[in-house]
């Protein structure tokens, strides 16, 4: 009686299934039906933290779902922790995830198995910029200055950074092999952190995302030097004294040809389908349109890129590239 | 004496003290894998944890020594004691087990009800009523009020969450 | 005195019906959060979150902080009326907190812990009205070598004063260091102990081990004892609060040494935790009874909770001049402040005033309300552990269960929350001391991490610990407080043979 049940139910799950398939085909929608978790692969305060509950505060306010969206925060094991969550709720297409550099630098400093090929690639929200900062009360005033006074003393000048072989201390690494500068790399939890330890004078330099150190900055506490990124950032309003994020030059103007931009995209788990990924597009593109947004993207000075689809798996393919590239050169793959 | 008991203190202290050893053991080999040098930089990730597993070692090889030259032979638990624990740990597991099988919210009911009927010897009206509603009370807190997911089963599937 | 007038304004621009309303909302909301381990405050403000955008950022601001204290309040009722510590800077008041309710004296403690908090809160506040831009100047000073002696005075003045075998002591406190160094290890990103075991990779979590350890632990060590929690037919007393506040006057000493102690903790990187076990190992020491610390000692409450609550209160201060969230409520607070377009950081005091001292007045009248209202429910929980323990054991365990889940989400946690129970009970009836092992497995992680740092800074060299006056005075301290009891015995023993 009870196996005969279990067997009707299935064939009319099946039966249900087949529906869905030919309806969905032809109105070409799906829509969540449960509370959607948004994982967040780093701690609280973070940048990605701080764009994931952005989101979460755009969508409830501007009621761009009917299902609720809740911010998960899954740090641990440097990210692997939300990224393994991920890739084990196969079918589950209430599930979205954040990235960082760690989608790329902990499968390939620890060895934990994951690749962003696990997951389903959904949309580029920004790329995120990197800028050389040094306390405002140095003398520094070009990346020149600095650097040349780093190689007179190696190994006396502390660079502090978020984490340990993940963007900072690669970006860290990139400048040591292009100028034969030598920093002690000193890793911290955060990047909220990272600055204030450079207001107090506790480290020489950071390579802080602007979001993370633009408060200092117009304080008057730090100086920006320059940006890791072929182009100047795009924004001319002024944010402290005659500077805007548009007057900081290159690093590549200066002399240093280092580029790194850092992913802000968001992946969905696996088995996805189509209808899945639009619906999620369709989403972001509305989240993209507030205004809300744009000042967010305007304060924390986002490279505001916007990719999907095929174009965007290239790009996250190329990148991961990168960084193997990148990695190998400092020495930072994981043994086994 | 020892037969009144399931288990004397001697006999847990070695038991204890035998898997804090063992503990201390696997910590400092794991740690001398990885690296337990004092570094060009200050310590290696192994260091600290190596001389942490060294310490637990060392302080329950004291305590495991000591025990097995006490011949106090005072009870651990005695048997109406053990039973009683028993009586809570072993549906805990269960209910533990249950979780993972068929959500929180059935597990938490099937395991209040059984221990106020088993062991409260509650009549099954009153246990049939704590026993839904605190399952309904934790699911309209944390799944609609905080949408703090929990793990749940096919009757929650069946009914659409 | 421009704060005074500062502060006055900031008055005016909170007392308005409406802003007390949100208030109240928010402390009730907050004391539901802080009752139930499975729900910290982070979610109640993130969830609260998008529901104040239409409000102003003021009164927003004033019910999601309202939410912070309430779920601070009401961290200490689960600690002690089941010895399950809901947030980190409650595992101190289980101590003596449960210990007391055991006795059936679990109103008097209830309410020894709620005016502790509120007097720590409120020295802390007023501390930040008059001193912030000091207080910001003054975290500053703080790297990692600072951090890591702080870490240290925290230990030396916890350890060493028990009871319990110290052979016991040492296996009990490496073990809880050795759980703490699972997972990666930030300084390098390499795996340790984890064995190719993937759960693992995120470590333990101190909440889990917390919940096993304590919570179940005492509820198989109650089921062992025979099914009744002790005292639990105590009489409840409605004058128990005015009884209590008798006694109070009398820990003044502590209550202020706590307060200090958790204003320096909360505005250096320290935070609640280190400081509610540090306040509660000074209380001890310098107690004339220590022998009555755990054992259900009205002073024991007292030091952690007012500890705790002063450095819940004053890290507000680096979160707003620095930016530095100093525990997730006050990273998705910070989230918040940024939607409605305030940047923390050095000028929000020059730019924002009015959002600033409305944010200080509303922790006056926040810690007020808060503590009226969580006064009025200690009857009500105190009734609590009237139910009979067949109804309320399963419960509890069911409530663990949630909490243990929540933390990361994961099943793993839940059966591992059942084994720190055996362990828990085991250790508890052997006189292994788990006091310690918390302590080790909250701190053990930042203090390797900020010791490491150090080391980079110093090339390798302890000296670093003795390279300033700030940081040389803490380390001698600690250094201090351990050996301070042998010191105590030598001179005693010296007086001795003289005499």
């Amino acid at each position: 009686m009870r196996s005969a049940k279990q067997i009707f139910a299935m064939g009319g799950a099946l039966a249900a299934a087949l529906a869905l398939f030919v309806t969905t085909d032809a109105v070409a929608q799906w829509k969540p039906t449960r509370t959607i978790e948004f994982i967040v692969p780093a701690g609280t305060g973070g940048g990605a933290d701080q764009m994931a509950r952005m989101i979460q505060g755009i969508v409830q306010k501007h009621n761009l779902m009917d299902q609720p969206l809740v911010v998960i925060n899954k740090s641990g094991g440097a990210g692997a922790e939300g990224f393994l969550d991920v890739k084990g709720s196969r079918n589950n297409p209430h599930k979205i995830i954040i990235t960082l550099s760690n989608l790329f630098t902990t499968p390939l400093a620890t060895g934990v198995p994951f690749s962003w090929r696990d997951l389903t690639p959904v949309a580029m929200l920004a790329l995120d910029e990197f800028v050389l900062w040094v306390n405002a009360e140095t003398p520094y005033k070009t990346p020149t200055e600095y650097i040349n006074a780093v190689k007179k003393e190696p190994g006396k000048y502390k660079m502090g950074g978020t984490g340990s072989k993940q963007e900072d201390q690669i970006i860290t690494v990139a400048l040591e092999r292009a100028t034969g500068a030598k920093f002690t790399y000193v890793p911290y939890r955060g990047g909220g952190e990272v600055a204030v330890q450079l207001v107090g004078k506790h480290v020489d330099s950071t390579v802080n995302n602007p979001i993370e150190a633009v408060a200092q900055w117009r304080a008057g506490q730090l100086r920006p030097l320059c940006v890791f990124d072929t182009k100047r950032i795009a924004l001319t309003d002024k944010i402290a004294g005659n500077m805007g994020w548009g007057d900081i030059p290159t690093c590549a103007e200066t002399g240093l040809k280092i580029d790194y931009v850092m992913l802000r995209g968001i992946f969905m788990s696996p088995g996805a389908t189509k209808d899945q990924v639009d619906f999620y597009v369709g989403l972001f593109q509305k989240v993209r349109a507030t205004d809300e947004w744009k000042k967010f993207m305007a304060e924390g000075a986002f490279n505001t890129t916007f990719m999907t689809g095929d174009d965007y798996r290239k790009w996250v393919e190329a990148n991961e590239n990168l960084h193997r590239d990148l990695m190998k050169e400092a020495g930072f793959l994981a043994a086994n | 004496m020892e037969r009144d008991a399931p288990v004397t203190t001697r006999m847990m202290e070695l038991i204890t003290a035998g898997v804090l050893m063992t503990i201390g053991a696997v910590v400092m080999i794991d740690s001398w894998r990885i690296g337990a040098q004092w570094g060009e930089f200050g310590p290696q990730s192994g260091y600290f944890p190596f001389y942490i597993g060294l310490l637990i070692f060392g302080s329950s090889l004291v305590v495991f020594v000591s025990a097995l030259f006490t011949k106090a032979t005072t009870p651990f638990v005695g048997w109406t004691g053990l039973g009683r624990v028993l009586q809570m740990l072993v549906p805990a597991v269960v209910f533990g087990f249950l979780v993972w099988l068929i959500g929180i919210y059935v597990a938490s009911a099937v395991f209040i009800g059984y221990f106020m009927r088993r062991v409260g010897r509650y009549a099954w009206h009153l246990a049939a009523i704590v026993s839904v509603g605190v399952p309904v009370a934790l699911f309209v807190l944390f799944e609609i009020w905080f949408l703090v997911p929990l793990p749940k089963g096919p009757l929650e599937d069946m009914l659409g969450y | 005195m421009e704060e005074l007038g500062a502060l006055l304004h900031g008055f005016a621009v909170v007392i308005t019906p409406y802003n007390l309303l949100m208030m109240l909302i928010g402390i009730t909301l907050g004391i539901l959060i802080g009752v139930l381990p499975g729900l910290g405050g982070a979610n109640g403000v993130a969830i609260l979150l998008p529901l104040t955008f239409s409000m102003s950022p003021t009164s927003a601001i004033i019910m999601l902080s309202c939410i912070y204290w309430g779920a601070l309040f009401g961290g200490a009722i689960t600690s002690i009326l089941f010895n399950i510590p809901g947030e980190p800077w409650s595992v101190a008041t289980t101590f003596d907190g449960h210990p007391l309710s055991k006795q059936g004296r679990s109103g008097e403690a209830l309410t020894a812990a709620f005016t502790s908090s509120f007097v720590g809160a409120f020295l802390a506040v007023i501390l930040v009205t008059f001193l912030s831009p000091l207080i910001a100047k003054f975290a500053l000073q703080f790297g990692p070598p600072e951090f890591f002696a702080i870490q240290l005075l925290t230990f030396c003045s916890f350890v060493g004063m028990g009871k319990e075998s110290p052979f016991k002591t040492i296996a009990a406190m490496m073990l809880g260091f050795a759980l703490a160094a699972v997972g990666i290890d930030t300084m390098t990103g390499q795996l340790r102990l984890i064995f190719g075991w993937h759960e693992l990779l995120t470590g333990f979590h101190f909440l889990i081990a917390v919940i096993g350890l304590f919570g179940v632990g005492e509820i198989l060590l109650t089921m062992e004892e025979g099914l009744a929690f002790k005292g639990a037919s105590a009489g409840i007393n409605t004058r128990v609060v005015l009884d209590t506040w008798k006694k109070l006057p009398k820990y003044w000493v502590t209550s202020l040494r706590s307060a200090a102690i958790g204003c320096w903790m909360g505005v250096t990187p320290g935070g609640a935790t280190p400081a509610s076990f540090m306040s509660y190992g000074l209380a001890k020491r310098f107690s004339p009874t220590p022998d009555k610390f755990g054992r259900g000692s009205v002073e024991g409450v007292v030091a952690p909770e007012t500890a705790a609550h002063a450095a819940g209160t004053s890290a507000l201060v680096p979160m707003l001049t620095l930016g530095i969230p100093g525990s997730p409520t006050a990273a998705v607070l910070l989230g918040g402040l940024l939607i409605w377009g305030l940047q923390p950081g050095p000028l929000l005091f020059v730019e924002q005033k009015d959002f600033v001292w409305g944010l200080i007045a509303s922790m006056y009248l926040g810690n007020i309300a808060g503590l009226i209202v969580v006064l009025t429910t200690v009857p009500l929980f105190a009734a609590v552990l009237r139910v009979p323990f067949s109804i309320i054991a399963p419960i509890i365990i069911v409530i663990c269960a949630v909490g243990a889940y929540t933390v990361k989400n994961a099943m793993i946690d839940v059966y591992m929350m059942l084994i720190f129970g055996i362990v828990g009970y085991v250790f508890k009836k052997l006189g292994y001391p788990l006091a310690p092992m918390v302590l080790a497995l909250v701190l053990g992680d930042m203090a390797e991490t900020a010791f490491r740092q150090s080391m980079l800074f110093s090339q390798g060299s302890v000296g670093v610990f003795w390279s300033n006056p700030l940081v040389g005075s803490i380390s001698t301290l600690a250094v201090v407080t351990l050996f301070w009891p042998l010191l105590q015995r030598a001179v005693g023993f010296l007086r001795g043979k003289a005499g």
